[in-house]
């Protein structure tokens, strides 16, 4: 103003903007899953604590890097790329090599975001691209759990974790012995109804007292977790609703043809990354539809092919294709469901 | 079973927008006072939508207050009267609050003069044929005061075939800070049942419905003590929401009925008006008088007495701002709402009819500036696909607009119908300018459309 010197401010409205911006939204989203990964942590002992730095530690840096050669502003502090490293380990065996899991962030971040353009660019979740690139090329690995609450978990390593890079793991086999003397099937309850046809307890899957992958195993934990996102509005949940709700529903079906080959829906919404899925990966803002119908709809794709794929695919688990899957077909459900608009003319016949 | 129906319908308020802090707390229960004349006044002739007026006067004559100085050109235009007693200067190009220099006429107040308006050639709207009212209304120089200051008789001439039933007053005030309407109703109830009255007989409206927010049931209290219960006027209050004073959202929210893309709400058989310009008609119409001043919210963290004054129109924001107390810190001066309004180049421009707020923005406009600096990728949030009252989808707008495909964003994506509400860049957690970014492409859609008219012909 010219009255006291300064300099004046000329600009367009809206001149106050008070929500959060997107590094708030990513930071709050690390902040829910900081839980999950502590009672995995809890729950397999330090090699998930390596698993989660080596992940995140691998995705800062390759996005800062490739930021770096690119002569861009480095991107890292928008949080975003935090998330896809959590995710990633959340997504992965506890005992899974750190060398692999290297690979794995390397190709979630550079092949599935950064390739892409970075932030908001991305056509698919990231941080699933990595994990599909390690379940087609660490299969054996990939699929190797380990019993929950291990005595010495907090004192020394799960032996797969510090394998030498470009060189298989050795087998726990032995170390699986120590552990747990009772003998431990080494499969997930999703493998165990799938191949076995046994059932695992809805309390143990709700709260979490099962093997499995990393961040995937306490249904109950990760539901709280979403809904403290949902409370600060900040995630999508019209999402995680209908993939909940289609799952049931598919899987009802199914178990209402044949109680004794299918199993019930509580049992398949527990289970395996159905939860973290549905809450934390489908909800990826960027690879979802932006139209208030086409959202339910791809949350719907997501929860149908899943189960699909868990009762009839080769793999005992199908949220991960799942979402890759919906995530492709997002654009194509955005375009085809454009909002109606105020005051839009009446449709003329059948058009 | 139509109970049902209605208990169904989400009603009383229209679907999606926004909830900004209100910030009404600074000026809402202060009572409507008057400002002292400037020493000089500046008047746009063109301070309302269409043709700009026709000077009168010439340098160095002398004027009354509330004499006519300027007349219409054409309809699609307004005449203009003098805010004040005095001299004319001179006739010339003067910044506005829009932006570009246009020709205005420079008042000399002579020092001392009343406020006091003597013009007075009583006129009785019951006895009037409805023509003859929209001829007088022009001739008040009356425009919509809420902002867009659209000729209020080209409302009351809606096109052959159409029939206006219900007159809908808007006293939303949707924005936050502004509360001119708010303290209009409640001080000025008759003035603004009798403004409805005219509009309803010029219009041959059967009723007419206030409509106002729910922040603001003192207002409706006020106005319902001086109507019958069973009269064709009511008042309505709904839902507190951005941008419920939209005439498109009011339609939706007080009829339940939308407006047809393109069309004025006149097709729908309502006729929308602002609740000051009604209060104006109905105080300026039974004494054949014209707009001279007008009701402004004067507010913000940077006005030492925020307030809601009386200003006579041409008033330079300078002198609002030494009359009240200019606090010095601030560099951002914006003439209506925070989020409409726009900012102000100059301590020379002057208030019109048009602008119904001068906000002082101090702390804030610093924090709003670290915040453009910042900006992100659009990361399909869809939280503007949530906000977009007009059902629109910013997102992949905007995405458009960034490689400057505005022709289809007109085709596909219906740019036309965006009213320019802000609600979208509002949200935006990425800082996307997205309604900015509308703004332009509108206005660059518009320019080719002249162009391509004058290609033509």
């Amino acid at each position: 103003m010219s009255t006291t010197g300064h300099h004046v401010v000329l600009r367009t409205s809206p001149h106050l903007r008070e929500t959060p911006t997107v590094d708030v939204i990513m930071r709050n989203v690390v902040y829910a899953l900081l839980p999950i990964v502590a009672f995995s942590i809890y729950q397999f002992g330090i090699s998930v604590l390596a698993l989660v730095l080596v992940c995140v530690g691998t995705c800062i840096a390759v996005e800062h890097l490739v930021c770096r050669w690119s002569h861009r502003p480095t991107t890292v502090n928008d949080w975003s790329v935090t998330i896809t490293g959590l995710l990633l380990a959340l997504t992965l065996p506890p005992g899974f090599p750190l060398w692999m899991a290297m690979v794995a962030s390397v190709a979630g971040v550079g092949l599935g975001k950064l390739f892409f353009g970075g932030l908001g660019y991305n056509v698919m979740n990231p941080a699933l691209i990595g994990r599909a690139f390690a379940q087609a090329a660490f299969t054996a690995p990939m699929t190797t759990w380990v019993p929950i609450l291990a005595p010495d978990r907090f004192t020394s390593f799960i032996p797969s974790t510090f394998t030498l890079p470009f060189l298989r793991p050795e087998s726990i086999q032995p170390w699986l012995e120590v552990v747990a003397p009772d003998g431990f099937s080494g499969a997930t309850p999703l493998a165990l109804m799938k191949f076995e046809q046994v059932p695992t307890d809805s309390l143990q899957l709700l709260l979490g007292s099962t093997a499995g992958s990393a961040g995937e195993t306490s249904a109950l934990l990760i539901l709280l977790c979403g809904a403290y996102l949902v409370y600060r509005r900040m995630m999508e949940v019209r999402v995680t609703i209908s993939v909940l709700v289609v799952a049931a529903l598919t899987t009802l079906v199914f178990y209402l043809i044949d109680g004794d080959k299918y199993p019930g829906p509580l049992f398949m919404l527990c289970s395996g990354g159905l939860m973290l899925g549905a809450v934390f990966m489908a909800t990826d803002m960027v690879a979802s539809p932006v139209t208030p119908l086409g959202v339910w709809i791809y949350g719907g794709l997501i929860g149908f092919i899943t189960i699909i794929i868990r009762l009839f695919g080769g793999l005992s688990e199908g949220i991960m294709y799942a979402i890759l899957l919906a995530n492709a077909c997002s654009p194509l459900i955005s375009s085809l469901t454009q909002p109606r608009r105020y005051g839009a003319p009446k449709k003329k016949g059948a058009a | 079973m139509f109970d049902l129906l209605k208990f169904l319908r989400p009603s009383g308020t229209f679907s999606h927008g926004i909830h900004p802090a209100e910030n009404k707390h600074f000026t809402a229960h202060l009572p409507i006072r008057r400002l002292p004349f400037a020493p000089e006044l500046v008047l746009p002739l063109s301070q309302h939508f269409g043709a700009p007026s026709e000077s009168l006067v010439h340098p160095g004559q002398e004027v009354v207050r509330g004499e006519p100085i300027a007349k219409a050109n054409g309809f699609m235009s307004v005449p203009l009267h003098a805010p004040a007693t005095g001299r004319i200067k001179r006739i010339e190009l003067m910044p506005t609050a829009k932006g570009p220099r246009t020709p205005s006429i420079l008042l000399e107040v002579y020092p001392g003069d009343s406020q006091e308006v003597r013009y007075d050639a009583p006129r009785d709207y019951t006895t009037m044929e409805p023509k003859a009212i929209v001829q007088a209304v022009q001739d008040t120089g009356l425009v919509g005061l809420g902002g867009a200051a659209f000729p209020t008789h080209v409302k009351l001439s809606p096109p052959q075939g159409h029939h206006v039933h219900t007159v809908l007053i808007n006293g939303c005030e949707c924005e936050p800070f502004l509360t001119t309407d708010h303290r209009v109703m409640l001080e000025y109830p008759e003035d603004l049942i009798r403004g409805t009255k005219i509009l309803m007989k010029a219009l041959g409206a059967e009723r007419a419905i206030i409509g106002t927010e729910e922040n603001k049931m003192d207002a409706v209290a006020a106005i319902q003590a001086h109507l019958p219960t069973d009269g064709p006027i009511s008042v309505q209050a709904v839902p507190t929401k951005y941008p419920q004073g939209a005439e498109k959202m009011l339609a939706k929210a007080l009829m339940g009925v939308e407006i047809p893309s393109g069309n004025f709400p006149s097709s729908v058989g309502l006729g929308v008006f602002n609740v000051a310009s009604t209060a104006e008609l109905g105080a300026l119409f039974p004494h054949s008088r014209g707009v001279i001043e007008r009701v402004v919210t004067v507010t913000g963290p940077g006005i030492e007495k925020p307030g809601n004054y009386l200003v006579p129109i041409g008033t330079p924001v300078g002198f609002i701002l030494k009359q009240l107390g200019f606090t010095g810190t601030s560099n951002c001066l914006i003439m209506g709402g925070p989020m409409m309004g726009g900012s102000v180049a100059s301590l020379a421009v002057p208030m019109t009819k048009g602008s119904g707020g001068l906000l002082v923005l101090t702390e804030q406009i610093l924090e709003q500036q670290q915040r453009d600096a910042v900006s992100y990728p659009c990361i399909s949030c869809a939280q503007c696909v949530a906000a977009c009252p007009m059902h629109l989808n910013p997102s992949q707008l905007g995405k458009l607009a960034h490689k400057h495909r505005y022709e289809e964003m007109q085709g596909d994506f219906h740019l036309m119908d965006c009213f320019e509400c802000g609600c979208c860049s509002y949200v935006c957690p990425s800082g996307i300018p997205l309604v900015q970014y509308f703004r332009i492409a509108k206005s660059s859609l518009r320019e080719q459309a002249a162009r391509e008219r004058a290609a033509a012909s």
